[in-house]
């Protein structure tokens, strides 16, 4: 089993293409989608999770070459020095995907799996507790 | 009844009873007032927020030949040397003319109570008894003379919540706003939050003995912008920014866990200072006063664009859910202020309280429970 993190781009005429229920259908994969960002009649994109077979997210990721879609693999992941941080909140201000909230004791809560590495919290931070990892 | 005097000989003998302000809600709710009031002798309060209005008096001593210190700097941070020779202020908004945002004086602040060695440069006119011109050198908490937080303005008894109405997001000191109405950030220990706990300034008055940034420091006086007459619920609590105080305590004592320093993306940097207040438990009506529950404490909704005014107030327990609902749409709402930290430090007073360690003092003078707010207003010299 691998799992990928991807930002997939659409342009115009690639929009009514369905293209996860292709990948879907044709490489035996799954998707857990993240974050959509789609303008209607234009363009957008789409962050999700590729899971599956080694090999079958391989070739779904090939095909996505092959028919022309424009993606970026996500290398990047945010971390948080848990020891430093102090539960402010102030970076759950920005974050548009609900992958930094408080939880019931009031304490910062970081859902990775949410998380779509757009790095606004990082400068939200006071503390400078947050940073990439490449 | 019970005198300061007589919950000071309990805490002596390690028999007095304390709760925080957290606590004390479902005990008084499960005892009722007056079996409760006659047991807990001290409820005790914590916030740790952003406080701008911080700062730090350090003597350095004095070098030989010695120097009357001016355009002085900590670690590239200005700070104020319009003092006798080498007094100097260290304000927790300053910036670093070098690193600009990114470091300023809040930071310097911390890294002194951290042990660290801060670079200190100073010029000079120079003067016949302070002939030196030039200083550079390193001091740290270890090698200066005295070093003491003042504070002029500190633990904002209430404070607006902030939203954004333009299209652009807004850098503020309520952190980042996001474009049309996209988030709404508040800052408050809320229950927990010393003045909260105390609305009319019974006992906390001049004089009183606090927690300052992990170490004992006092009320010093009013802080600046203290407003006591602003409206009040039923319940004495003030509907938006009302009473401050100013505190100091000896920096070389305190902690890096209860003073940090903190910066504001594109709006500049500012001070994380703890501060935990004891309450007396006097009588029925102290007690009920330190009952107070978020979902009493309201607080109104400001735009920092300065475009829109609104006459929306919502309660704690609803902006800590995540979000709450303004012109019809579910906005998210996000803190600024720590509550685990707060909590921490209401129960590290608890602690100190119940071994000994902190005994209560009188307020030397009340602190004003009149006073109005002056504009600053354009004028010509008369
Ligand atoms: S990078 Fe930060 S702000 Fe962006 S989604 Fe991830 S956690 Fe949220
Ligand atoms: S803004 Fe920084 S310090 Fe505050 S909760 Fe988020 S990660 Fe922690």
């Amino acid at each position: 089993m691998t799992k990928e993190k991807i930002k997939i781009y659409y342009t115009k005429n690639q929009l009514s293409r369905p293209i996860t229920y292709e990948l879907v259908k044709k490489f035996d994969v799954m998707f857990n989608i993240l974050h959509a960002d789609i303008n209607y009649g234009s363009e957008g994109n789409l962050i999700t999770e590729i899971s599956g077979q080694d090999k079958n997210v391989r070739d779904a990721l090939k095909y996505l070459n092959e028919v022309g879609i424009v993606y970026k693999k996500y290398n990047k992941f945010i971390i948080r020095d848990e020891e430093e941080c102090i539960d402010c909140g102030a970076c759950t201000a920005v974050c548009p995907s609900g992958a930094l909230t408080m939880n019931k004791q009031d304490e910062l809560q970081f859902d990775k799996e949410k998380c779509l590495v757009c790095e606004l919290c990082i400068k939200a931070c006071p503390i400078g507790v947050i940073d990439v990892e490449l | 009844m019970k005198t300061i005097a007589e919950i000071n000989d309990k805490i002596k003998k390690g028999k007095a009873v304390v709760v925080t302000a957290e606590e004390v809600i479902s005990i008084v709710k499960e005892k009722g007032l007056k079996k409760a009031a006659a047991e807990i002798d001290v409820v005790t309060t914590g916030t740790f927020g952003p406080m701008c209005s911080s700062g730090a008096f350090i003597n350095t001593g004095h070098s030989n030949p010695p120097i009357k210190m001016q355009n002085v700097t900590l670690n590239d941070v200005p700070a104020y040397a319009g003092l006798a020779a080498v007094d100097i202020f260290i304000g927790a908004a300053e910036l670093s003319s070098t690193q600009g945002m990114q470091y300023g004086g809040g930071h310097v602040i911390e890294d002194f109570i951290a042990g660290k060695d801060i670079k200190l440069y100073a010029r000079s006119h120079g003067t016949d008894c302070y002939p030196r011109k030039e200083i550079l050198t390193t001091i740290n908490k270890y090698n200066v003379n005295q070093a003491y937080m003042y504070n002029p303005r500190n633990a904002y008894q209430n404070y607006p919540a902030a939203i954004n109405s333009t299209n652009k997001t807004i850098y503020t000191y309520m952190g980042t706003l996001l474009p049309k109405y996209g988030n709404i950030t508040y800052s408050t220990a809320g229950e927990l939050s010393p003045l909260i706990n105390d609305p009319y300034y019974r006992t906390i008055g001049i004089g009183t003995k606090i927690f300052l940034g992990g170490a004992i420091g006092y009320v010093s006086w009013q802080g600046t912008q203290h407003n006591p007459s602003q409206k009040r619920g039923e319940n004495g609590v003030p509907t938006s920014l009302a009473g401050t105080i100013a505190v100091t305590g000896d920096l070389k004592d305190m902690s890096t866990r209860y003073v940090k320093g903190a910066r504001y993306h594109n709006y500049g940097v500012s001070l994380f200072v703890g501060i935990g207040i004891p309450i007396p438990i006097l009588d029925e009506e102290m007690l009920k006063y330190t009952t107070i529950s978020n979902k009493d404490i309201y607080t109104p909704l400001v735009d920092k664009s300065g475009n829109e005014t609104y006459d929306v107030s919502y309660n704690y327990e609803q902006l800590r859910s995540g979000s709450v609902e303004f012109k019809g749409k579910q906005v998210l709402t996000a803190p600024l202020s720590s509550l685990p930290r707060a909590r921490e430090i209401a129960n590290t007073l608890k602690d100190w309280i119940q071994h000994s360690n902190f005994t209560l003092s009188e307020a030397v003078t009340p602190l004003p429970r009149e006073d109005k707010i002056h504009k600053l207003e354009i004028r010509e010299m008369k």
